[in-house]
């Protein structure tokens, strides 16, 4: 009784050539080196072994919610002067405490009428308390203040994302990462000089304009003895170079409003120029709203300083000459470098908050080679290894499981083409323990077949037998490994990650290879042998 | 080719042998691990993905030499460094050396560590390093180290449930309970070498850790599946006779495939280079103990159980004869 495989032939032989067609998909040529070009460019090398960087920031939402309320508190005071409502300040009493605003003195019997402005105007994003003592609280709501922080996460990850696009990294990963904690992955294959990209990426470029309240001072110490010793809670010290127009490095310290005129997102555009003075400048355009406000302020002080705050330092001090509404330059020692990089970042828009590094990983590319390298080289002699002592061990049966084990890794390698999936150093050792594991459903099955025919049952029978035993234990061991390769991708980070993946499919694959090709290969077998003879095995 | 034919084994008769074979490496592990403890903080020397601090591996032009790199970072005022030669295996010596930084307490100094690394070994050692030399760098603040920490030991406990869970749903709750205590015996064993050998846990040795959980729990289903086919076969067979044979019957293909993983890790450990090390070197371990596991603690576990139940007066689960009384 001969069993008719040729559709079955047919269907292994498909899946052989689709897998195949994953790994080198259409190669430019047949000699080894284009077919290795084309299995890199199928199959996506992690970092660890193509070498480049890995980054995990933190963004310092604090400092957006800060920025908002500061926001608020001055549109507070724009409401209660219009409302010819006097107050003594409006404030924020704890800097640890960004999310408070405090309206305080006003004056007895207005309490009602402040506070149906504070009702009417902020309820939807703070809990306004207090009024019976003159002085009133608003606290962003914990709702608001969640979706404010999402938001600059978001608006943190687009900025890094068009920054790093300007520096011409293929492939960038920058997305966020874990759990509610404000942090992003970077990941920039190829780059190995950290220090760049990571200024690029860190350079908050926060740009401000705030009015100066007092300064240059030469030291902290006389910058705080011109407002009695202690900065008030609406204004801030700040340093900055000495002598701006000159360049000077010396130290100085300026007192200004905490609450900026600008900031930055209010840039709409910004390139890098030359001034009348013939000094190095960026040359900004303001959004139609900041024009509006930087119009009022400017047409109200003309004669006053305004400081130009960047990245925590003040960069360039000047007098309003007069009302401005929505572009200007921004002048001072600048370098050709900085002026570009400060237009590109006004332009690319400000990181909403200041970040932090929490892990900052790079491999170098010779080591990632001398991964590949090394991987290879394991799993090629892994592989030797094991198709030599099953041949042995097996003999005609032996072939059997090679063949499977071949497909095994060829499902595996064009699965990873297909996919994109990440092919990373642990991933390799994910595919060396696939062939380890993997010949273990061929070992299971064999030796219930070999059973079987000490048992004296008849060689088509045996291996019935054979793989419908075996069939159990192997969905079994398989299904808990594969849940130990689940929780280990849903827990694990890239590298580790890899390894999950490649695992699994392996295993998955290894269903295939090891239960259904073989099987087919032992029919082909058992039709070939004559009445009498037995399975080699 | 075969090499084990109707073998007849009496595995439960030596169950002692096999509780004191445990006993004395798990409470050498356990002991080790202690001593860890008083000194570091930690059962286990950890890693930097784990510990946090910075890690920076150079590649020198030549053959490098420790103490002179020693003295170069003492002279930059460079504390608490450790220096350590890398090779492969397979190698008699390399120009690969590892230079850590222990833990950072504030996340804003983070970056500084690799330029301290690399100034002071410019200034005092080698004026021609560049950032061609610099193989890898690893830098972990303690947020992330903590995390990292968190998450591996869920993710081994998850492991094990999910697998507790799914043994329960297959074959009953002692199969479950027995193999999930068979891959904490392996663990604990596993964790307990990198103790005693003093070397670092990292996030890849938590990964193979996970691997060896799925593949001591293979092991140990591939012997509980004969056990409960022979269960069904012979129903008036006592336990231990029961389980001494599906040991005896599977004992050719659990020497085998453990003997195929064994080679395959065991190339991995050779020729897999450095950055595997730890990896493959869990594994190593693990198949042995993984292997030796699911017949000398799991399958033993079984009758044990029964034994127990039996001798409360207890009905037995497992559906085969009441062991007759001795005497």
């Amino acid at each position: 009784m001969k069993k008719n495989l040729k559709g079955r032939i047919a269907l292994i032989i498909a899946v052989l050539v689709i897998f195949i067609y994953g790994i080198f998909g259409t190669p430019s040529g047949l000699s080894g080196s284009a077919l290795l070009g084309s299995i890199t460019k199928r199959i996506h090398l992690g970092l660890d072994l193509q070498g480049g960087a890995h980054l995990i920031l933190q963004v310092q939402v604090i400092e957006a919610v800060s920025a908002e309320t500061d926001d608020a508190a001055g549109r507070i005071q724009q409401d209660l002067k219009a409302a010819k409502l006097t107050y003594s300040q409006v404030i924020k009493p704890d800097p640890k405490k960004p999310e408070t605003i405090a309206v305080q003195g006003i004056a007895p019997g207005k309490a009602t009428d402040v506070r149906s402005i504070l009702d009417s105007k902020y309820s939807n994003e703070y809990d306004v308390s207090g009024g019976t003592d003159n002085n009133f609280t608003l606290t962003m709501k914990p709702s608001v203040e969640q979706a404010l922080e999402k938001k600059t996460v978001q608006q943190a990850i687009e900025t890094i994302r068009d920054r790093v696009d300007t520096l011409g990294v293929s492939e960038p990963v920058i997305q966020e990462y874990g759990l509610g904690d404000n942090q992003i992955l970077v990941e920039l294959p190829g780059v190995e000089d950290l220090d760049r990209v990571k200024s690029l990426i860190q350079e908050t470029a926060r740009l401000e304009i705030h009015p100066v309240v007092g300064g240059p001072f030469g030291d902290e110490q006389a910058a705080l003895a011109s407002v009695g010793g202690a900065v008030p809670p609406d204004q801030m010290m700040i340093h900055g170079s000495g002598a701006l127009a000159t360049g000077s490095d010396a130290d100085s310290v300026y007192i200004l409003q905490r609450v900026p005129v600008v900031a930055g997102s209010d840039f709409r555009s910004a390139d890098p120029g030359t001034s009348e003075n013939g000094l190095r400048d960026v040359r900004f355009t303001l959004t139609n709203e900041a024009g509006d406000k930087f119009y009022e302020y400017t047409s109200g002080n003309v004669g006053k300083a305004m400081a130009v705050v960047l990245g925590g330092r003040v960069r360039e001090v000047a007098n309003i000459k007069s009302a401005i509404r929505d572009s200007g330059e921004i002048e001072g020692s600048f370098s050709t470098d900085e002026v570009e990089a400060l237009s590109k970042m006004l332009r690319t828009g400000a990181l909403p908050a200041s970040l932090i590094y929490l892990e900052d990983r790079t491999v170098g590319a010779s080591l990632g080679a001398d991964s590949i390298k090394e991987g290879v080289t394991a799993a090629v002699v892994g592989v030797l290894l094991v198709m030599g002592f099953m041949l042995i061990y097996y003999r005609g049966s032996g072939i059997n499981a090679d063949l499977a084990l071949f497909l095994n890794l060829v499902i595996l390698l064009g699965f990873m083409g297909f996919s994109g999936a990440t092919l990373t150093l642990p991933g390799i050792a994910g595919v060396i323990l696939t062939i380890g594991m993997g010949v273990d459903s061929n070992v299971l099955i064999f030796e219930r077949i070999r059973e079987e025919v000490r048992a004296g049952k008849a060689p088509s029978a045996a291996v019935e037998q054979g793989f419908a035993h075996a069939w159990v234990t192997i969905i079994d061991t398989h299904v808990t490994t594969i849940v130990s390769a689940a929780i280990l991708f849903l827990f694990g980070t890239g590298p580790v990650k890899g390894f999950a993946v490649t695992l699994t499919f392996g295993l998955a694959a290894n269903l295939f290879t090891a239960v259904y090709v073989s099987r087919v290969i032992f029919e082909a077998h058992l039709n070939k042998l004559q009445p009498g003879e037995l399975v080699s095995i | 080719m075969e090499l084990f034919r109707s073998v007849n084994v009496d595995w439960l008769g030596k169950k002692w042998y096999f509780l004191g074979f445990s006993l004395i490496f798990s409470i050498a592990g356990i002991v080790s691990m202690s001593m860890h403890w008083a000194k570091i903080g930690s059962p286990v020397p950890l890693g930097v993905d784990f510990r946090g601090g910075t890690q920076i591996q150079v590649q020198f032009n030549q053959s490098p030499d420790i103490n002179k790199i020693r003295q170069a970072m003492d002279a930059s005022g460079i504390r608490d460094s450790s220096i350590q030669p890398i090779r492969n295996v397979d190698q008699a010596s390399s120009n690969d050396v590892l230079i850590s930084l222990p833990e950072q307490t504030n996340e804003s100094s983070l970056d500084a560590g690799r330029e301290q690394i690399m100034d002071a070994l410019r200034a005092h050692y080698d004026s021609t390093l560049g950032t061609q030399n610099i193989r890898n760098v690893t830098v972990v603040g303690p947020t992330v180290g903590r995390q990292l920490e968190k998450q591996a030991g869920l993710a081994t406990l998850y492991s094990m449930a999910g697998m507790l869970v799914y043994l329960w749903f297959r074959f009953q709750l002692i199969y479950g309970v027995a193999a999930v205590v068979a891959c904490f015996h392996d663990t604990l064993i596993t964790v307990g070498f990198f103790a005693l050998t003093n070397q670092e846990i990292s996030l890849t040795v938590i990964a193979a850790i996970l691997t060896l959980i799925g593949y001591s729990m293979n092991d140990t289903i591939v012997v509980f599946d004969r056990i409960r086919e022979n269960l069904r076969l012979s129903r008036r067979e006592a336990l231990p006779d029961v389980v001494n044979r599906s040991i005896n019957q599977t004992l050719s293909r659990t020497v085998l495939t453990s003997g195929l993983t064994f080679i395959t890790v065991l190339s991995l450990y050779v020729f897999g280079g450095q950055v595997l090390r730890g990896f493959s070197f869990a594994l190593v371990v693990g198949i042995l103990i993984g292997t030796y596991s699911s017949i000398a603690v799991a399958a033993p576990m079984l009758v044990a159980w029964q034994d127990w139940r039996a001798s409360k007066g207890k009905d037995v689960v497992l559906p085969a004869a009441k062991r007759p009384k001795v005497g």
